[in-house]
């Protein structure tokens, strides 16, 4: 499965780090990426962030989501 | 995207379309991708001399009927299994691993490579079948590094592409190429093909403006690569992750459902972590398989409509026999298999 999530980086703790998807907080690996801080934006897939994500990308997919939701 | 924009791209796809004239096969290698199309009707939105064609993008799907009945096997010798969801129901001559599981086999379905490290606690000697491209072998690189057995049968989806390229009666003009395996090796990679690419983000606004600008390539003799998916695809992808597929695996011989054998397509565990490699942990039952078996089921057409040379519903089984209540290959087994999807179509 393809699907990719982006959230908001809210907590770390060493390889994992709490991620916020836009109201539900998991706990993803983020050994992937480098140079991870909080308020960073990443893409998520299987549990994992596979790429980082500027703020705008991610709500612009958020936004697409929502839109398609309905569709 | 706003309505009126997506209604602009559909008017210049036609308008493209009709300047080109001829008959135009884009094709798309993403399971994802499939499912977009089919969900939104892009099909039947793009003019009739554009086809879009349903390439071997489903990882379930391309697996080789060899790895699916060893992993049943080894399920059914005792080995406790972990494996993504889709892999669960797909048949082989010994079963499915979901019937192995109503034998008494321990099958865990998990969502991420990080569950089957977990559940190690309960289950110590617990192998995680390992299937998937780019996106997916960096995550079991990590799990291996930690210490999980894996069965690999992971692949490296850039030489499908260009093996596709040289089959005789398969015509592609371009490429809509995968998001996150892009994710991880970036776009240039895909210069190596001199044919139309883009590389697409999985919303329907993105797969028809990808439409629209593999089009546009073609109307104007082009021959690039183009990145639809940039909010998630840099040019030179994900370094870390694409380094550690070959801190942990060789690019070896792989097979695939449909192409047969590809060279350095498959990702076999490095010497350095044998102590955690399946096919060697487990060699004594894995050598004692009758893979003389290991076939698809009679007038199943799998092979061909994973490379795009028949379609679904030219399949003897589609719907008659096959179904996803009776699947009698991958392509129906797995969510993004193009007879799973095709069946599930509303065709809106």
């Amino acid at each position: 499965m393809c699907l990719a999530f982006p959230g908001k980086i809210i907590k770390i703790n060493k390889d994992h780090a709490s991620v916020d998807f836009g109201g539900i907080v998991r706990d993803i690996n983020i050994l992937l990426v480098d140079d991870i801080k909080i308020g960073d934006y990443v893409n998520v897939h299987a549990g994992f962030a596979v790429q980082k994500m500027t703020r705008k990308d991610a709500n612009e997919v958020l936004k697409l989501f929502s839109e398609n939701a309905g569709r | 995207m706003p309505d009126a924009r997506i209604k602009k791209i559909i008017k210049e796809i036609g308008n493209l379309a009709r300047s080109i004239g001829r008959k135009v096969n884009l094709m798309e290698v993403c399971g994802t991708h499939t499912q977009t199309a089919s969900r939104y009707g892009i099909r039947k939105i793009i003019p009739e001399n554009i086809k879009l064609v349903t390439g071997p993008g489903c990882p379930v799907c391309i697996t080789p009927q060899e790895d699916i009945d060893a992993i049943i096997n080894l399920a059914l010798a005792g080995v406790p299994i972990a494996c993504y969801g889709d892999v669960l129901r797909v048949p082989g001559f010994y079963g499915s691993l979901d019937q192995a599981r109503e034998k008494g086999a321990f099958v865990k379905e998990v969502y991420s490579v990080e569950e089957a490290l977990s559940c190690r606690k309960e289950k110590p000697e617990l192998v995680f079948f390992g299937i998937g491209f780019e996106t997916t072998a960096p995550m079991t690189a990590v799990a291996i590094k930690e210490g999980l057995t894996v069965y690999s049968a992971h692949r490296l989806f850039f030489p499908a592409m260009e093996a596709l390229l040289k089959i005789k009666g398969l015509k592609i003009d371009g490429f809509i190429c995968p998001g996150h395996v892009s994710t991880v090796i970036g776009s240039k990679p895909y210069r190596k093909l001199k044919i139309p690419q883009v590389i697409s983000g999985f919303e329907p606004e993105d797969m028809l403006a990808s439409v629209y600008l593999l089009l546009k390539q073609i109307a104007e003799g082009r021959a690039e690569v183009e990145n639809e998916y940039s909010r998630s695809v840099m040019p030179d992808g994900n370094p870390r992750a694409y380094n550690l597929i070959f801190e942990v695996f060789d690019a070896a011989e792989g097979t695939w459902r449909g192409f047969g054998s590809i060279p350095s397509s498959g990702l076999e565990i490095k010497e350095k972590y044998s102590a955690f490699d399946a096919k060697i942990k487990y060699k004594d039952i894995l050598s004692k398989i009758d893979f003389s078996k290991s076939k698809l089921s009679t007038g199943c057409r799998c092979a061909q409509v994973i490379l795009g040379l028949e379609e679904s519903k030219e399949c003897p089984l589609f719907k008659r026999v096959c179904h996803p209540g009776n699947p009698k290959g991958p392509c129906m087994v797995s969510t993004e298999g193009a007879c799973y999807i095709e069946f599930n179509s509303t065709g809106q």
